[in-house]
């Protein structure tokens, strides 16, 4: 102790231990945070791959780098990886393993053994899933549709079910942590109605991955009893109905793009009043229209089966109901709009990221009503229209929500501040590449072009060259942050405690925060988000 | 000073072993461990819910069908393993009040009961699910419900429209290839649903087991048997969830016949 005093060096989280076991056997949520950390990114260069794959193929019209077989496989590794083992954990596993417990002034999350069994479980499930990969792989896509996944596919899909099944009991297990955390862990003061709007999002995220995995759980074991033992409950040439398999797939995997994109919200609804210096504009609309779209995504799954010949007059039902969770996502774009007017608007990285998101979620969340009217979906059903769809949402919007919190959070995290201007240089980036990528795809599915072809007429070839070179400049774009922030963690100046003057609990902590998170248990006094009462950041007070 | 909360903290997590760091006090971990409980339980019905699902829309479809299937369930086996099951569900709950008064020899025993109604029913269970392999009625395992001793026609011919065609060799064989491919969805349910139960079983009798040493070294006393508590309620829901299973299964149509 006396040499600490003396060197005036704080514990933190990072230095409060040395040594492998202490990552891997710690109940720290921040430490665990970042073994999901790492363990994403390895699977989003993964996906990643998969995905440079697929858009070299598709480079020229004729099949010629790629087998069909072989690009068959490519895309379903691209669709799952990036899905279960990326896009799910990202955001709830990383920033809101790691910020959830300091927002509600917790010293850890409800459940801290249980959250480090979670991370366990996904490496296992990591591991089957590339040890399907290395052994053959599995080319039914990601959404393991029947009869081809349990009669025709000779690729290995009993591995890949099983790994995604093992999968869901770690994101079951997050969200259980998290919703507990949320009811039981606040600190004194912390009512319901002053929590951070990222802690709102995030229980909404929690209820859905709660009711939801176990449903794709259960469907995955009924897709590999199928395919091992032969039974026929799947298959219509045998009395089975492979639609039902369609209705409990997406049961889960519609709403599983809310546990997407709501996370990304949550860092939106952070970022925007910080970077605007104003309270969010109608704190209780956000706050209910998360729940809202946990409540209604649940009833939305058959607009996926438009042309599965499902019954007309459900087909109008489930369409309407597609429309309606439009209304909760559009209150909240208009509320951080609105928070925007008027306010002190700094362009710092996360708040560009921020504004890219707006625009792009946007974008996606309007062409996905295109796709929920029934009509124009029977034109525009399984083309390249669809993918860029849930590109923008996925992409455009909930992996620039997870790069602005990064940069948000970073600071916190490391305890390090990242360079401003690459910063600022990769979000440009980012959104130029992210737009070049995914915008001629709408205009090719538009056109005629299917998804999940390896092979196309010539006239689309301009756009697929234009969508190509796209990728290449958005993996320019992702690579940036990774190089950077990796420099910054030794090169980069020391954070203060509160680098952007924000609100919320975590910022009142030291930078990085001790493993307790809180010296003593803070006791709320305020609502969030009273930027009225802040002072400005030192950087934006000198830029002016 | 004495009385500021983070003193008071600090003498309650003294004061009481079991009470983990992060929580303020006993009572906030006891809740906490309760929700996640009653959380994770919802999840299990989800889990459970979508083989309910399958189960109603092709007992919708193949009523017929499933009705034979379900006569050829033993219905005293079933009725016999229900019971098991609810007087294991009332030994967890006495055992927990054994452990609010503070009785720890009647706690232990009560435990060790729920251990022996427990493994009865997996252990009755397994003979059931061998009389059927016996049948050739699991599915894939040379299933066969037309002809032999499993044979679903013999009994049911009215129940399953064979009276009907038997004067047509064409339809007669039709007939009796749907209702081969028909009940093996519903032994497929069957065998899912049950099998799916019995591994809760197990994994609750691991969990007894473990609960039944820890109460056998004195941990449990009456402020503190949260573990005791949960863990019962995860048997009760197990115990439920065979409560519907059983009328879905065995009770489809029993009207004795003519």
């Amino acid at each position: 102790m006396a040499t600490l005093a003396v060197s005036g060096e704080r514990k933190n989280y990072l230095n409060a231990e040395y040594g492998i076991r202490s990552w891997l056997f710690t109940t720290d949520h921040k430490r665990i945070a970042l073994l999901y950390l790492l363990s994403i990114t390895a699977f989003f260069f993964i996906g990643g791959f998969a995905a440079l794959l697929i858009r070299l193929e598709l480079l020229t019209p004729a099949g010629d780098l790629l087998s069909a077989d072989a690009y068959n496989k490519a895309f379903t590794m691209h669709g799952q990886v990036m899905v279960f083992f990326f896009l799910i954990p990202s955001i709830p596993a990383v920033l809101g393993n790691f910020l959830i417990p300091m927002m509600v002034g917790a010293k850890d999350l409800a459940f801290p053994r249980i959250n480090l069994i979670s991370w366990y479980i996904y490496i296992i499930a990591g591991i089957l899933y590339i040890h399907c990969l290395v052994t053959g792989g599995v080319d039914t896509g990601w959404t393991f549709y029947p009869t081809f996944s349990t009669e025709f596919s000779n690729t290995k899909v009993i591995e890949a079910g099983l790994a995604i099944f093992v999968s869901g009991f770690s994101s079951i297990l997050t969200g259980l942590n998290f919703v507990v955390t949320v009811h039981r862990m606040r600190a004194p003061g912390m009512t319901w109605s002053r929590l951070p709007l990222f802690v709102w999002s995030h229980y909404a995220t929690s209820i859905i991955m709660l009711l939801g995995t176990p449903v794709i759980a259960i469907t995955l074991v009924l897709v590999v009893l199928e395919r091992a033992l032969n039974l026929g409950i799947f298959d219509p040439t045998r009395g089975g109905d492979p639609v039902l398999f369609q209705h409990l797939f997406w049961f889960y995997s519609h709403p599983a793009v809310y546990i997407m994109i709501l996370p990304s919200m949550a860092v939106i609804s952070e970022i925007v009043p910080c970077f605007s210096r104003k309270r969010v504009f109608g704190y209780n609309f956000v706050a209910m229209s998360s729940i809202a779209i946990a409540a209604i995504g649940f009833l939305v799954w058959a607009h996926h089966m438009f042309v599965a010949g499902i019954s007309l007059y459900s087909a109008i039902v489930f369409s309407f109901l597609s429309f309606l969770v439009a209304v909760p996502s559009a209150v909240k774009v208009f509320n951080w709009t609105a928070t925007l007017y008027k306010g002190s608007i700094s362009f710092s990285t996360p708040m560009l990221y921020a504004f890219g998101f707006i625009g792009l979620f946007t974008i996606g969340g309007l062409t996905g009503l295109f796709l929920a009217s029934l009509g124009t979906d029977v034109h525009i059903h399984d083309t390249y229209f669809v993918i860029a769809h849930f590109h923008y949402v996925m992409v455009g919007g909930a992996v620039m929500g997870y790069l602005g919190g990064m940069h948000f959070w970073w600071p916190k995290i490391s305890g390090r501040m990242y360079p401003e201007g690459w910063g600022r240089l990769a979000a440009l980036i980012v959104f130029i590449g992210f737009n070049l990528t995914f915008f001629p795809q709408f205009i090719l599915g538009y056109l005629g072009m299917p998804r999940r072809y390896w092979q196309y007429p010539p006239e689309y070839q301009v756009l697929n060259v234009l969508s190509t070179a796209g990728a290449t400049i958005l993996a320019v774009g992702y690579l940036l942050p990774m190089v950077y922030l990796l420099w910054s963690l030794r090169y980069g100046k020391p954070a203060p405690d509160n680098p952007w003057q924000a609100t919320g609990l975590e910022w009142q902590t030291s930078s990085p925060p001790p493993t307790f998170n809180f010296d003593e248990t803070p006791i709320v006094t305020q609502e969030a988000y009273e930027y009225e009462n802040m002072p400005l950041p030192e950087e934006v007070t000198l830029e002016r | 000073m004495s009385d500021s909360p983070i003193v008071m903290e600090h003498a309650e997590h003294e004061a009481r072993p079991e009470l983990r760091h992060h929580f303020a006090d006993v009572e906030q971990q006891r809740n906490a461990a309760s929700l996640g409980m009653w959380w994770f339980l919802g999840t299990e019905i989800m889990f459970f819910g979508g083989m309910f699902c399958a189960y109603l829309i092709y007992r919708r479809w193949y009523f017929e069908e499933f009705a034979a299937a379900s006569r050829s369930l033993s219905l005293g086996i079933g009725t016999f393993n229900t019971t098991v099951l609810i007087c294991s569900s009332l030994t967890v709950a006495m055992s927990v009040r054994a452990a609010q008064l503070g009785n720890r020899k009647l706690q232990v025993k009560m435990l060790l009961l729920t251990l022996v109604f427990g493994l009865s029913f997996i252990g009755i269970k397994g003979i059931e699910w061998h009389k059927k392999y016996t049948e050739h009625h699991i599915p894939t395992f040379d299933y066969n419900v037309i002809s032999g001793e499993g044979s679903l026609v013999k009994g049911n011919e009215h129940l399953l429209g064979i009276d009907k065609v038997e004067n047509d060799p064409v339809k007669l064989r039709e007939r009796k290839v749907e209702i081969q491919q028909h009940t093996k969805i519903f032994y497929s349910l069957y065998f899912a649903l049950t099998g799916m139960h019995a591994i809760h079983m197990i994994v609750g009798v691991g969990i007894f087991i473990c609960i039944t040493w820890m109460a056998h070294k004195g941990r449990f006393t009456p402020e503190y048997h949260t573990p005791l508590e949960i863990a019962g309620l995860y048997w009760h829901f197990v115990d439920i969830v065979w409560i519907y299973l059983f009328p879905l299964l065995y009770l489809i149509d029993r009207k004795p016949i003519s």
